[in-house]
């Protein structure tokens, strides 16, 4: 631990404003937490925000569809949020993995490489990075639901349903690849582009090193330049997993009755003028968990990721 | 393997995947929609049964109604939500930039408003904004005020104010991360020449800052151009047309209208003023960094 007398001592003011800044960043948060412990009743009532019996009846309804037991209060599973989770959980995991590998491999060949079309592909990079979900909303609809379809009559069309599932045509719209693709294409040039600020870092020496003991590029790159760059991966991973994780408008459009995720579900149960808050909450509060952990144990990596966005533009 | 095998083909092996795949789910549906906003567009029909109509989307919306209303709200919306923002995150940082324990604790629950799903954070908003049992008008009818309809007589404002609680930490961050970075030397020579600490912030802090300053709220604006589910759970961009932003009408035109010929016309006017902006960024860091090399130069030379 620091020794105290590090620290500069400031008048008790400072502190309540400290504190008044902390309680209104994390109010709404801890909102969601309480609420999702209490019944709808206790909720809406609202007598005393903190003296109430804490339950779990709104997780167990939410959850309802993957628990081992039936919980009492439930006669008909609603909410399917267990395969929601599940489809979520894939769709953001894969996604960011598969961004990751192929967006740190450009950013390397824009980094150290002199090739034709680099110029042209780095600008067009730099152009699309800030392309919003709503832009790409009706193209991708158009595409993926007529253009982007394997024929039925053929094996890969066989085979894509069977792996995937699907609404029995055979498009991408609809699965689960068709939602992971639009999220890699999505958060390509951002990772791209964060990535090259970390690559420029790295000592041409080393990479001149490895090649005198006759390493492939590929072993340049995996065994030498990879581990040098682990905290821009961390940074770049953390918000592609964020998008994948967050996104609800291109899901919706995408997403049929068994791939959709969590915040469609969240979206369609808010939407209807009577709301369960409770379950709505316990919900939310699970869609919240992750990048909750994230922010409390990467939050350095998060920071850098923000500066280097902003420092090196 | 020997060194003749980085030859010619190494760097269009590292850089296919991603162009490959950016090509066909980034800009080829770019280009469809381009191309789809020329034309008279309906869900059922696929793109090469459409027929050409020019401009025809383009300037249908210019005259609607609906349409300027949202982009008028839109701009509004950024336009606020961007230079309060600015104002309270740098003025937090210059207050926060000092020697406390605890700053990387402070730092990291800041951050916590912008890693939740914005669905989420739409949901707990709307429920504090609850008419009879949110928090805001339960707290106000204890000081014995009248209610505020929120979401509904103030639904504009209501929504910038999650916005702002939502990414003030960003701005604050770095603007705190560009104080701290500033040169020590400047500022222990304004000290010893007796300058107060206002003098110290507006003649020397904020001119410093500024080159981060402006990409970080050209940041912010690009982004708040793109704020959808806030919005979309809070108020559904009601009531009426008043927290409709563009992002949200695109949605609506293609989903609910299905007029899928205007929707990708007004994809494109969005998509138009954040090109601008994000070429400007671009513009400004370059013109940064050859003036950077420049005062370097000139600096060795005289040196």
């Amino acid at each position: 631990m620091a020794d105290n007398s590090q620290y500069d001592k400031q008048n008790p003011a400072f502190y309540a404003l400290l504190a008044a800044l902390i309680f209104m960043s994390i109010g709404p948060v801890l909102l969601l937490f309480v609420n999702s412990f209490k019944l709808d009743v206790d909720i809406i009532s609202g007598t005393s925000g903190l003296f109430f019996m804490p339950t779990i009846q709104n997780y167990e309804t939410a959850l309802c569809d993957i628990l081992w037991y039936e919980p009492d209060h439930i006669d008909y599973c609603a909410i399917r949020f267990g395969g929601a989770f599940i489809n979520s959980l894939i769709i953001a995991l894969i996604s960011t993995v598969m961004t990751l590998i192929i967006g740190c491999m450009a950013a390397y060949a824009l980094v150290r490489f002199r090739f034709m079309g680099r110029e042209p592909i780095s600008f067009a990079t730099l152009a699309v990075r800030m392309v919003p979900p709503a832009v790409l909303l009706v193209p991708v609809f158009g595409l993926w639901n007529n253009s982007f379809c394997i024929d039925n009559a053929t094996m890969v069309g066989g085979w894509i349903r069977d792996v995937f599932g699907g609404r029995g045509d055979v498009c991408l719209a609809g699965t689960r690849a068709g939602i992971i693709l639009v999220y890699i294409a999505m958060n390509l040039p951002f990772v791209i582009w964060i990535l090259q600020s970390f690559i420029v870092q790295v000592p041409r020496s080393l990479e001149e090193a490895a090649r005198v003991d006759g390493a492939g590029p590929f072993q340049v790159f995996f065994l030498v330049v990879l581990p040098l760059i682990k905290p821009g991966l961390a940074a770049a991973a953390i918000f592609t997993f964020r998008i994948a994780w967050n996104e609800y408008l291109l899901a919706s459009a995408l997403a049929d009755r068994n791939t959709m995720t969590v915040p469609i579900l969240i979206v369609n149960n808010t939407s209807e003028f009577n709301i369960e808050w409770g379950v709505i909450m316990a919900t939310g509060m699970l869609l919240a968990i992750p990048p909750i952990i994230f922010t409390l144990f990467a939050s350095r990596q998060i920071i850098t990721g923000m500066t280097a966005g902003a420092v090196k533009g | 393997m020997s060194s003749q095998s980085f030859n010619r083909l190494t760097p269009y092996l590292f850089m296919a995947p991603a162009a490959i795949i950016m090509a066909i789910a980034l800009f080829y549906p770019l280009l469809y929609m381009v191309f789809g906003s020329f034309r008279s567009w309906d869900p059922s029909q696929s793109l090469s049964e459409t027929e050409f109509v020019g401009l025809a989307n383009y300037i249908k919306l210019l005259g609607d109604e609906a349409f300027r209303e949202s982009v008028s709200v839109t701009l509004t919306f950024a336009g606020t939500v961007v230079v309060a923002e600015m104002f309270i995150g740098v003025g937090l940082a210059l207050m926060l930039d000092r020697n406390i324990r605890g700053m990387s604790l402070l730092r990291t629950l800041f951050i916590l408003p912008m890693m939740i799903a914005p669905v989420v954070v739409g949901l707990v908003w709307r429920f504090m904004y609850h008419p009879t049992d949110g928090i805001f008008n339960r707290w106000l009818t204890q000081l014995g005020l009248p209610r505020v309809d929120w979401l509904g007589d103030h639904a504009l404002m209501s929504v910038i104010i999650a916005d702002i609680w939502q990414w003030t930490p960003f701005i604050f961050i770095l603007s705190l991360a560009a104080l701290q970075s500033l040169p020590r030397s400047a500022l222990e020579a304004a000290r010893i020449d007796g300058a107060t600490g206002w003098q110290q912030i507006i003649h020397i802090k904020l001119p410093l800052m500024a080159p981060v300053l402006i990409v970080t709220c050209l940041l912010r604006l690009i982004d708040a151009f793109k704020v959808l589910e806030v919005i979309l759970v809070m108020t559904e961009g009601g009531p009426g047309l008043s927290t409709e932003i563009l992002a949200l009408r695109i949605s609506r035109t293609a989903q609910e209208f299905r007029e899928l010929g205007e929707a990708a016309a007004m994809s494109n006017y969005l998509l138009l003023l954040l090109m601008v902006l994000t070429l400007g960024m671009f513009t400004f860091t370059r013109w940064q960094e050859a003036r950077a090399q420049q005062l370097n130069k000139v600096k060795q030379e005289e040196g």
